[in-house]
């Protein structure tokens, strides 16, 4: 089980709505993958006071938890203006805080990011904010009042995997008692199952199912490689070794020549 | 009701259009009926004319190829002439070259192209990228003539057309709702497309080119004397005014990035509309008493409208016999 501000959810993975060939593919992917989280974009989709209407009525019909996002904001008065949207359209103080410091990458822009997520925190939201694996920054935005911190492993929708494991696992050493969860980067179950097994809490991720030859498919590949990082973390894994050891003693054994 | 329906058909965008012709074709009596001042307020007339179902495949469900796959000859027997049969090129920048993979393992019906074929196919993008998937089977239009084009034969024809407010008062036997997202249907969603009417005199092209984009998929397609439309985002809104600075930077930066003659092309028009699209994205016939809609078509219009218009058609005929034979006992 996998608590994130007082809530407490069965599934390790969480989904992203967007890129989907139809709703009706992001349905049954969801249905699919057993998500209990999904995260849904606003900012372009409110341009000119519209609204998303049906296609986040189908969202809200999913029954699950919904974690707006800030996704295509670029400054900090963006990203707490559509937060405050998502508040009032989907009725949750929690968001995911996305900051974007450059267009092309997406890289987060980590001042903005601490900025916005201490002025939503104030405000009563439940920040989840996506950052780089600095462990600084990491700190900063606990002091600014995030409970949750959502480190990217790789650029958004690169599809890389973890492009630096030494500091993921830093990372979680550093943090032993915040909810982690990587957000982006991820392209294949293999890479779920690597950072599930470094302790991460869960990962959330939307290109690498949306994006998939057959989307139902791979969110339900996720859902097997997450399950399989987490039993193995709680397992305790074996550490790699430089050197061969035998499971079986060698003194005493008949040698064959 | 007689064997021969009169149909009354609200809405002239492509489907409207396409149904009007199939039953005219087939010999029911047909209004036309147009809420606009004329054909332009359509999503059809932002449509970018791409006939092109392998490469709409690629996100899209098997139907639009199955059914996508009769329009290049049924828009050609419609309209002679109008039909471009020069196929697609897909083209990425080189950063962005693993996207042609995987445009190639989600479609069919193209062939790889390196640098010295797309140099035949298309001299202006010479040298600027090292391979292409080139979909020659497919074709393209120019939706406006095609829809001004289609409208003239009908009214030839003898079919009404009122448009601007105009009611038809004569009495119908069917009602076919071909109104997009204005039929407010409740399981129909609205997703924003805008798009760019550039001028480039400095660059030619014969057939539309998709530039791949991990994000921002953009096309171009080709239209008369260096015209070209650049097109065209996808964003879950149900918001229809113009097109914002965002989606503008998007269009002509792909624009721009596939041709540096785009630079000094003048932005002759920009567009933004509703598509109007069910929960998978693929078109419906569907009937209810006396009103028969055909509605859903998302950004495939063109392309589909033909398959439907001709499952409308069928649906609106096969009731009339049915009818008029209860009536004979």
């Amino acid at each position: 089980m996998l608590t994130l501000y007082g809530e407490t959810v069965s599934s390790r993975l969480l989904l992203g709505t967007a890129q989907y060939p139809s709703p009706k593919v992001l349905g049954e992917a969801v249905k699919a993958s057993g998500t209990q989280i999904l995260t849904v974009s606003l900012r372009r989709e409110t341009a000119g006071g519209g609204t998303g209407g049906q296609f986040w009525e189908m969202i809200r019909e999913l029954g699950l938890r919904v974690l707006p996002n800030t996704a295509g904001c670029h400054s900090v008065r963006e990203a707490v203006m559509t937060a405050k949207m998502a508040r009032d359209l989907f009725g949750t103080d929690w968001i995911k805080l996305e900051v974007i410091g450059h267009h092309d990458s997406l890289q987060p822009d980590v001042f903005g990011l601490v900025e916005a997520a201490r002025i939503l925190s104030d405000d009563g939201f439940k920040v989840f904010p996506y950052t780089t694996e600095d462990a600084v920054v990491g700190e900063k935005l606990l002091e600014a009042g995030c409970e949750v911190l959502m480190p990217w492993c790789a650029p958004i929708g690169s599809a890389r995997g973890p492009a630096n494991p030494d500091a993921l696992k830093s990372y979680r050493a550093h943090f032993p008692d915040t909810p982690l969860v990587v957000d982006a980067g991820l392209g294949r179950p293999s890479h779920a199952v690597q950072v599930l097994e470094f302790g991460f809490d869960a990962v959330l991720l939307n290109t690498a199912v949306a994006k998939a030859g057959d989307p139902v498919a791979m969110a339900k590949a996720f859902a097997g490689a997450v399950e399989a990082g987490r039993l193995a973390f709680e397992a305790i894994p074996l550490e790699p070794r430089d050197m061969a050891v035998p499971s079986t003693p060698v003194i005493g054994m008949a040698v064959f020549e | 009701m007689a064997q021969t329906p009169h149909v009354e058909i609200r809405g002239a965008g492509v489907a409207g259009l396409a149904l009007a012709y199939q039953l005219v074709e087939r010999g029911a009596k047909v209004t036309l009926v147009e809420a606009g001042r004329d054909l332009t307020g359509s999503a059809s007339w932002l449509a970018g004319g791409m006939l092109a179902p392998w490469c709409e495949r690629e996100n899209a469900e098997e139907e639009v190829l199955l059914h996508g796959r009769g329009a290049i000859d049924w828009w050609e027997r419609a309209l002679p002439g109008l039909v471009k049969r020069k196929g697609t090129l897909v083209v990425a920048s080189p950063r962005d070259a693993k996207e042609i993979d995987r445009f190639a393992a989600r479609t069919s019906g193209y062939r790889r192209v390196a640098r010295e074929e797309i140099t035949v196919l298309e001299p202006d993008l010479a040298g600027r990228f090292a391979k292409a998937l080139f979909f020659e089977g497919e074709a393209h239009l120019d939706p406006r003539t095609a829809l001004t084009g289609l409208l003239e034969k009908l009214v030839a024809t003898g079919v009404r057309y009122l448009c601007d407010g105009t009611q038809s008062r004569d009495h119908a036997d069917v009602i076919a709702d071909c109104t997009g997202m204005a039929a407010r249907e409740p399981d129909l969603r609205p997703v924003r497309g805008e798009m760019l009417l550039l001028h480039a005199p400095e660059v030619t092209l014969s057939r539309p080119v998709r530039f791949l984009h991990p994000r921002i998929p953009v096309y171009v397609v080709p239209r008369d004397k260096h015209h070209f439309m650049v097109g065209a985002t996808m964003i879950e809104s149900a918001d229809n005014g113009p097109v914002t600075v965002r989606s503008t930077m998007e269009l002509l930066n792909a624009a721009y990035s596939l041709h540096p003659g785009f630079a000094e092309a003048r932005i002759i028009e920009t567009g933004a509309g509703l598509r109007p699209a069910y929960a998978d994205n693929l078109p419906r016939v569907r009937r209810k008493g006396i009103t028969v809609s055909v509605n859903g078509f998302y950004r495939h219009g063109f392309l589909l409208a033909p398959h439907y218009a001709g499952q409308a058609t069928d649906l609106i005929l096969t009731q009339a016999q049915e009818r008029a034979h209860e009536a004979h006992h």
